[in-house]
């Protein structure tokens, strides 16, 4: 359980900064350091444990199916780094406090750093590799809001999007190593992965988890070639850099090498892959460390040339290499994070980093001088200090390594590289604090306050006494942690100062000597580098990205630029590809059902409709006549109906057809009446092969259809109609009672459209669209007439008629073709020919028929009808019927059905009029003022002109 | 008979495919209208072509058509009258928000994405 | 007799009339209305979800009138599950509408019960017409509601969204036909036994239309090259309304998952595993076009929408492995996308409304009121959307990436999926870093929009809670999703229970 607290605590404190900042930058920083500060702590608890040799475990499951679960445990190499993690994270929140100013938002900065914190616990505490990653994952989420903290620097944005693209891309790489290996090993806990390693360097898929693993580690560590992101990351407040960039996150990727070492490590593969890319990068990031001005510029690529140092040894792959790289990790986090306070103290004193400006600052600041003399010392590897101690041991394994059959190569690129840490660092010490006073600096320097150099000098202070006992100071330790890396036993080692005249030795006084010339004749060295390429990671780096986007932007703006005829060319022809293609693919057999002849009046009506549709395409542009062609082609559809023994599609579609005419009468009303021609020939052409195909398609398969034979449910309908539906018209009691169902939705569908409609419609009357429907001018001559009497009176009387047709209709529609939705539009037909006749504002005044309200009770009582049967315990729409006599109509059968339909019937009146009437009432806005005011009344009422 | 009306169906998508894809709402509506009646037949002739038997139960008749198909059919009529109408009126309101018809906006087509999207927020 | 498989129905089609008529003038009384309806939807599928976690399948004959012949609704886990995501997202979103933006046009609230009603059966209906039917129930209702509030843009995107659709409901009822006219039935368990015995003479015309009918769902779940309509929609639809849509696209991934495991799976004969060969190319498309879209986006609404659709392909590519462990994962991330897509809308909108002149387009603006706290929300909503740890989405990826590992196209999956979720990662950081951060520098601000829409902001939090709530619950959800999945394979209880159970056919009388 305490385990698991070490990482959960700096989680949960991570709100408190961003509270206590309310209560002052002190409690802030306290709270923080507190919760630090029990962490560490705790941890300690465990130290007499770790020290035994035990390993704690603590296990929670989480997604079993998916084998992750949150284990935890505790060993020596875990307990390593979580101690150096919350140890220097102490010294850095203290640190921190002095170094931000007044204006940094000191609450946001403390929780993120508690954020990262607990995010590399958890890595280091983790025992099962899928929670690793999403700490690890979560270490660069945390460093990108670190790293981009003064959001007002253009450099932080950049160094942030940088490093969380590069070390994103790592983590999703060591995602899929990650699955890899544990779907060799069998199970993601480490504790068990660790076990296998026959299994997993036996594997076929061992290298290419290795190379991913490896990707996510070398972009993580800023290995070559990836080292690039770490430099532009040195944007961020300094004590992020010291504790983010060299003593904590960037060690993740060296954990990681070290934690599977056991497992991953002794093969040819691991050796070239890791011992060379440490090498390289080794040397590469000390020779750029050799000529960056920027202090901080300079101690990145020296924790660069460090981590490859790092990566070199654990490479090698043998248990006295590991043992070195250990403590190699140790010293440099010493240094290192004293040298990083160290740089920020000069910048923070003297207003600048640039080496340039600085020199003499010894006799100014003494104290930071005196630290920043010994760290770097430490870091160029003098004897009596620790850097000395694990470079040595370095070197020595370095001595006798050969690469590739050649054993000279790897110590001399070693040695190489010695000397040029040698040589930067004592550009460090020499060029800031000694020599002249290189011009003023923009602030007066002087010594900081002790908050400041505090933490620098307590590393310091470690410096010197494991470099004077490393046995006694940091033995323990180092074989504790060592035995957790090799996981077996040690290697016979004694860390000591003197091991007699080595190789070792002779290379460590080369690379001083040289190291000191190189910055005895840095001038010159200068020119040499100048000379050369000095390729622009950031400026590489931003060109890609960049590329990336404007090549996404073309194909995104390309593909989508927003035409609907585009859109819909996909869609159709899609739907052509996939049809044919289907089609193709199965195997097909011609019908052999016997054909109806095609008698003379079928090929009359069918010659019409040929000639509507060609005329319809033809004369499309004129929109009054492709009302009409339209019109005819709904005609001929209604008698393909009645000719195929579909009476009720024919009254259905005729009414509908109806309908729909005068709707787009009324909307042609204000659309231009032409259609300009636009589409270039080829478009057309294009067009006309998509219609084509699609016309094939779908005529093909309804040939293929109609002439087959196919057996259907039918049978069912034809015997249930009259004794369980109650209606000898069996389309309808499909419609109101076998799959009322869908009815219900058809009306609400319906409904629905209708309340779209007045929404927009009603919407058009205000605002900027309104104003422009008042200021409306007809583009058509008008009658001067606006209502024809003879169309008045023809309609009102016609009205009464028509609405008992509708209700008979209506009655008789469950036995015979009819039904409530043909009733309800031929009633709204009728309503709406008033409209027409007489003009909306007379219809309005004499119809006050809330039409909304028709809908809603049109759906209500169809729901209720179906509600009803609950009652009676059976299903929604369960109907009943009795008989029953009625006058004129005679004998008939009243069926609950009955009710359902007149939900419809009610629904469709309040639907279509709903639609019709508001969109005569926008036709009458946009023609106000009327000719003449009202209609002519049909009594001729006198009316004195100017009234009285 | 059955090529008849295949033919016709043929014709009808054709046609509708045709006009939907001209660049003005008018014709898109009407490609559309088109499109609608050819799957009505469509589907109508699902229930194969059958003469003077309508699904009215008499007892004097023997043989009658497939009525499912029919039903489909009323239902999918009824439906695509409601669409047809929506887009009819959405087109209209467009044409007055925009004073231009094309389907696209304006003449020339450019990113739906790009175009100014807060109009209308209080 | 079980009437609350019906309620998710029955109850927004009541409900949306008696807005209608009872509350069309008084706004606080729809929202009150349309609040309590969506909460009541919600305990509803909860109730359900009881009632079938145990693996029954409840099913409803519709007018007493016997499967095949009538229809017939099905509640399993996987309809019900849809049903509470569904009620969950409709909820948040509702919350956010009714903080303003409900009031720039009529019959907002009606509209959205019907929008609900018609998802709902479609996620019930075991027939495939009245699939359609519902499909048209929802979509007119997303027409109403797409173009509310209007604007020229607006109803020009709404004009084409309609077109298309209408485009799509033609091909479902063609496709209907065909299958209708070789297998004679229209219910989805009918159809499973009848496919098997459909002569090889039949098999195109069959083939032909159910591959049709795949493009028809396709076009609902935005892939390639059928997604054209959404970027521009859910750029203007109202905020509200795009979040909603989050789910219209998860509508289509149902019904593929349904009816091509269902009816055309294991054991469909010549046309076994009909969907598979042509959904995992088009998924996978989906998925690079997406994210890449994600890079290339100018408006915040539109990275939104990008993100969606390659959300979409992601889902749909686990879909599209056909194994119940892919499935399960791909309904782990399906719910996931479902919050995580909608809740960049809204943050979208937030911040478009702060930034007058310039909206949500990805360019340095001035700060604005609640900058810290929208940073901090779009912060959370990108981890989610990227699929970074900790949230939900890595979790999802990881349960496919694990899922996909069997099969024969591994490789390609994981480096599409790995290698998109990079790009992602990296449109997302230039949007929030251009958004939040190069705009704190700017000087000056937006003081005349310093209000503080509370409402949306409790909206938002919901959404990204259900984000963690997933992250949080993954263990004993992924069991449940597992047992989902398991039930979707074993297509023999689905048929079982639909075509085994006998109904008196008839009335009462």
């Amino acid at each position: 359980m305490s385990l698991a607290l070490i990482v959960i605590l700096p989680f949960l404190g991570a709100i408190l900064p961003a509270l206590m900042i309310r209560a002052g930058r002190n409690a802030c920083a306290t709270s923080t350091f507190t919760v630090t500060l029990l962490a560490f702590l705790l941890l300690m608890t465990h130290a007499p444990a770790v020290f035994r040799g035990e390993v704690l475990q603590a296990r929670w499951e989480w997604v079993p199916q998916l084998g992750l679960n949150v284990n935890f445990f505790l060993d020596g190499l875990g307990f390593f780094f979580a101690s150096l993690i919350l140890g220097i994270g102490l010294l850095i929140i203290t640190y921190a406090r002095f170094y931000l100013a007044k204006e940094d938002p000191m609450g946001s900065f403390y929780s993120y750093l508690l954020l990262f914190q607990g995010a590399m616990v958890g890595i280091v505490l983790s025992d099962n590799i899928l929670l690793l990653l999403i700490f690890w994952e979560l270490t660069s989420l945390s460093s990108f809001l670190l790293i981009g903290y003064w959001k007002h620097l253009p450099e932080g944005r950049q160094g942030a999007r940088m490093a969380l693209t590069v070390t994103g891309a790592g983590g999703l790489s060591m995602i899929a190593g990650m699955l890899i290996l544990g779907h060799i090993a069998g199970s993601y806990d480490l504790s068990v992965i660790l076990q296998h390693k026959e299994a997993i360097q036996a594997s076929p898929l061992y290298l290419p988890a290795l190379l991913l693993i490896l990707g996510g580690c070398f972009t993580k560590s800023a290995q070559f070639p990836f080292h690039f992101w770490l430099p532009h990351a040195m944007a961020a407040p300094t004590p992020v850099s010291a504790y983010l960039h060299s003593a904590t996150m960037v060690k993740a990727g060296l954990f990681l090498m070290a934690r599977l070492w056991p497992v991953l490590a002794g093969t040819d593969e691991w050796f070239y892959l890791v011992a060379t890319t440490g090498l390289i990068t080794m040397l590469i990031g000390a020779w750029i460390a050799l000529f960056k001005d920027d202090l901080k510029g300079l101690l990145a690529f020296s924790t660069v040339s460090h981590l490859g140092l790092v990566t070199f040894l654990l490479g090698l792959g043998s248990p006295m290499a590991a043992v070195a790289a250990v403590f190699h990790i140790l010293n440099h986090a010493t240094f290192k994070a004293a040298l990083f306070m160290n740089a920020g103290i000069v910048d923070h004193e003297t207003g600048t980093r640039d080496i340039r400006k600085l020199g003499g600052l010894m006799t100014l600041m003494p104290i930071a001088g005196t630290l920043a003399t010994i760290a770097a010392a430490s870091m160029a590897g003098l004897p009596l200090l620790n850097g000395f101690l694990s470079k040595e041991m370095m070197l020595e394994e370095a001595a006798h390594t050969a690469w590739l059959g050649n054993d000279w190569i790897v110590p001399a690129l070693a040695t190489l590289a010695a000397c040029f840490s040698v040589a930067y660092s004592f550009r460090y010490i020499v060029h800031v604090y000694f020599g002249k006073p290189a011009g003023t600096t923009p602030r007066h320097p002087h010594d900081p306050p002790f908050g400041m150099w505090g933490p620098p000098a307590l590393l310091v202070v470690l410096v010197v006494l494991i470099g004077l006992f490393p046995a006694t100071i940091a033995g323990p330790l180092v074989a504790t942690v060592a035995g957790a890396v090799i996981g077996g036993p040690l290697p016979d080692y004694h860390l000591a100062i003197w091991h007699g005249l080595t190789p070792a030795l002779g290379m460590s006084a080369i690379a001083v000597a040289v190291g000191l010339g190189l910055l005895a004749g840095y001038i010159k060295v200068r020119k040499l580098w100048s000379a050369g390429p000095h390729p622009e990671a950031k400026a590489m780096f931003q060109a890609l990205i960049a590329a990336a986007v404007s090549l996404a932007q073309k194909i995104t703006h390309g593909l989508h630029n927003g035409s609907l005829q585009r859109h819909l060319a996909f869609a159709i022809g899609a739907a052509v590809v996939v049809g044919f293609g289907a089609f193709a693919a199965a195997s097909h057999a011609p019908g052999q059902r016997e054909l109806l002849p095609a008698a003379p009046v079928a090929i009359v009506v069918w010659l019409l409709l040929v000639g509507a549709t060609i005329a319809l395409v033809a004369l499309h542009r004129q929109r009054l006549v492709s009302l009409i062609a339209i019109g005819v082609v709904g005609m001929v559809v209604s008698l393909t109906f009645v000719y195929l023994s579909a009476p009720d599609l024919a009254l259905t579609q005729i009414s509908v057809e109806v309908v729909t005419v005068i709707l787009m009468l009324l909307a042609l009303n204000f659309l231009p009446k032409e259609t300009p021609v636009e589409s270039s020939g080829g478009r057309r052409l294009r067009d006309g092969v998509i219609a084509a195909l699609a016309g094939i398609g779908v005529g093909g398969a309804a040939w293929a259809i109609t002439s087959r034979d196919g057996s259907t449910l039918s049978g069912y309908y034809l015997e249930q109609s009259v004794p369980g539906g109650g209606g000898t018209n069996v389309v309808n009691v499909i419609l109101v009672d076998f799959r009322g169902f869908d009815t219900f939705g058809e009306i609400i569908v319906l409904g629905i459209a209708a309340l779209a409609i007045y929404a927009l419609l009603d919407g058009a009357t205000r605002g900027a669209v309104g104003r422009k429907l008042a200021a409306w001018v007809p583009d058509q001559a008008r009658a001067a007439d606006r209502h024809p009497l003879m169309l008045v009176v023809a309609t009102r009387v016609m009205l009464p008629l028509a609405l008992m047709v509708g209700a008979f209709i209506f009655l008789r529609g469950h036995n015979v073709p009819g039904g409530g939705f043909i009733a309800g539009l031929v009633v709204a037909i009728a309503l709406i020919m008033q409209y027409m006749a007489s003009g909306y504002s007379w219809a309005a005044q004499r119809m006050k028929i809330d039409y909304h309200a028709l809908i809603g009770i049109g759906v209500l009582i169809a729901a209720a009808t179906g509600i009803v049967s609950w009652l009676a315990d059976h299903p929604f729409l369960t109907s009943t019927f009795g008989h029953f006599h009625l006058p004129v109509i005679g004998e008939f059968e009243l069926a609950s059905a009955m009710a359902f339909d007149t939900g419809v019937f009610l629904t469709v009146i309040g639907a279509t009029m709903l639609a019709l009437a508001n969109l005569s009432r926008i036709g009458g806005l946009a023609e106000a003022p009327p000719p003449q005011e009202g209609p002519m009344e049909p009594d001729l009422s006198v009316k004195t002109p100017g009234g009285h | 008979m059955e090529f008849l009306l295949s033919t016709a169906i043929g014709l009808l998508t054709a046609a509708g495919v045709y006009l939907a894809l001209r660049a003005r709402t008018w014709p898109v509506v009407l490609g559309l209208t088109m499109l609608s009646y050819a799957t009505n037949l469509f589907l109508f002739a699902t229930g194969r072509l059958v003469l003077n038997q309508p699904p009215v139960i008499s007892p004097d008749v023997v043989a009658y058509t497939d009525p499912l198909p029919q039903a489909l059919v009323l239902t999918a009529i009824v439906i695509s009258f409601g669409m047809t109408a929506v887009i009819v009126v959405m087109a209209l309101r467009s044409f007055l928000e925009s004073g231009s018809d094309h389907v696209d906006g304006q003449d020339k087509p450019v990113p739906a994405e790009n175009r100014e999207t807060t109009e209308g927020r209080a | 007799m079980n009437h609350w498989i019906i309620a998710p129905i029955v109850l927004p089609a009541i409900m949306a009339p008696i807005l209608l008529m009872g509350a069309r003038h008084d706004m606080v009384l729809a929202r009150i209305f349309s609040i309590a309806s969506t909460v009541a939807l919600l305990g509803i599928a909860l109730a359900l979800t009881a009632m079938v976690s145990d693996g029954t399948i409840l099913t409803y004959a519709l007018g007493n009138w016997v499967a095949p012949f009538g229809i017939v609704l099905v509640a399993d886990r996987l309809s019900v599950m849809m049903l509470v995501l569904t009620a969950v997202l409709a909820l948040a979103v509702l919350f956010f509408a009714i903080d303003g933006s409900d009031r720039e046009g009529r019959h907002f609230h009606a509209l959205y019960q019907f929008q609900l009603m018609g998802i709902n059966g479609a996620f019930l209906t075991g027939d495939f017409f009245n699939l359609f039917v519902f499909f048209e129930v929802l979509l007119i209702a997303s027409y109403g509601l797409m173009v509310h509030g209007g604007g020229p843009a607006r109803v020009k995107a709404g004009v084409q969204y309609v077109a298309i659709n209408l485009v799509g409901s033609t091909l479902f009822l063609i496709s209907v036909g065909m299958i209708y006219s070789v297998t004679g039935t229209l219910n989805m368990a009918d159809l499973a036994v009848k496919v098997p015995h459909i002569p090889a003479g039949d098999q195109a015309l069959l083939q032909a239309g159910a591959l049709l009918l795949l493009l028809v769902f396709c076009v609902k779940a935005a892939l390639i090259p059928v997604h054209f309509w959404l970027p521009g929609t859910y750029a203007n639809a109202p905020a509200a309304v795009a979040a909603l849509f989050a789910i219209m696209t998860k509508v289509g991934a149902y019904c593929v998952i349904r009816l091509y495991i269902l009816a055309f799976g294991a054991d469909a004969g010549a046309a076994t595993w009909l969907a598979a060969p042509w959904l995992l190319p088009a998924a996978l498309l989906t998925l690079v076009l997406g994210m890449t879209g994600v890079l290339a986006a100018r408006r915040l609404g539109q990275l939104a929408g990008f993100a969606v659709i390659g959300s979409m392909g992601l889902l749909l590519t686990s879909v599209a492995l056909f194994t119940p462990i892919a499935l399960s994962a791909a309904l782990y991330y399906l719910l996931h996308s479902t919050l995580a897509g909608a809740v960049l809308f809204l943050i979208a909108d937030l911040v478009a409304r702060r930034r007058p002149g310039h909206e949500d387009g990805l360019s340095v603006a001035p700060g604005f009121t609640q900058l810290k706290l929208l940073a901090g929300s779009f912060f959370i909503a990108a981890i989610a959307a990227t699929g970074m740890p900790p949230l939900s989405g890595f979790i999802g990826k990881l349960l496919m990436l694990d899922a996909a590992l069997d099969s024969v196209h591994a490789a390609v999956i994981w480096t599409l999926v790995l290698g998109t979720s990079l790009i992602a990662i990296i449109g997302f950081g230039r949007a929030g870093s251009t958004l939040f951060w190069k705009s704190t520098g700017e000087p000056g601000s937006f003081p005349e929009h310093a209000q503080s829409n509370s409402l949306s902001l409790i909206a938002i939090g919901l959404l990204l809670a259900g984000c963690v709530a997933l992250t949080l619950f993954a263990g004993p959800l992924t069991t449940y999703l597992d047992a989902t999945a398991e039930q979707v394979f074993a297509t023999h209880q689905y048929i079982e229970a639909v075509l085994g159970n006998t109904v008196l056919p008839g009335g009462l009388l």
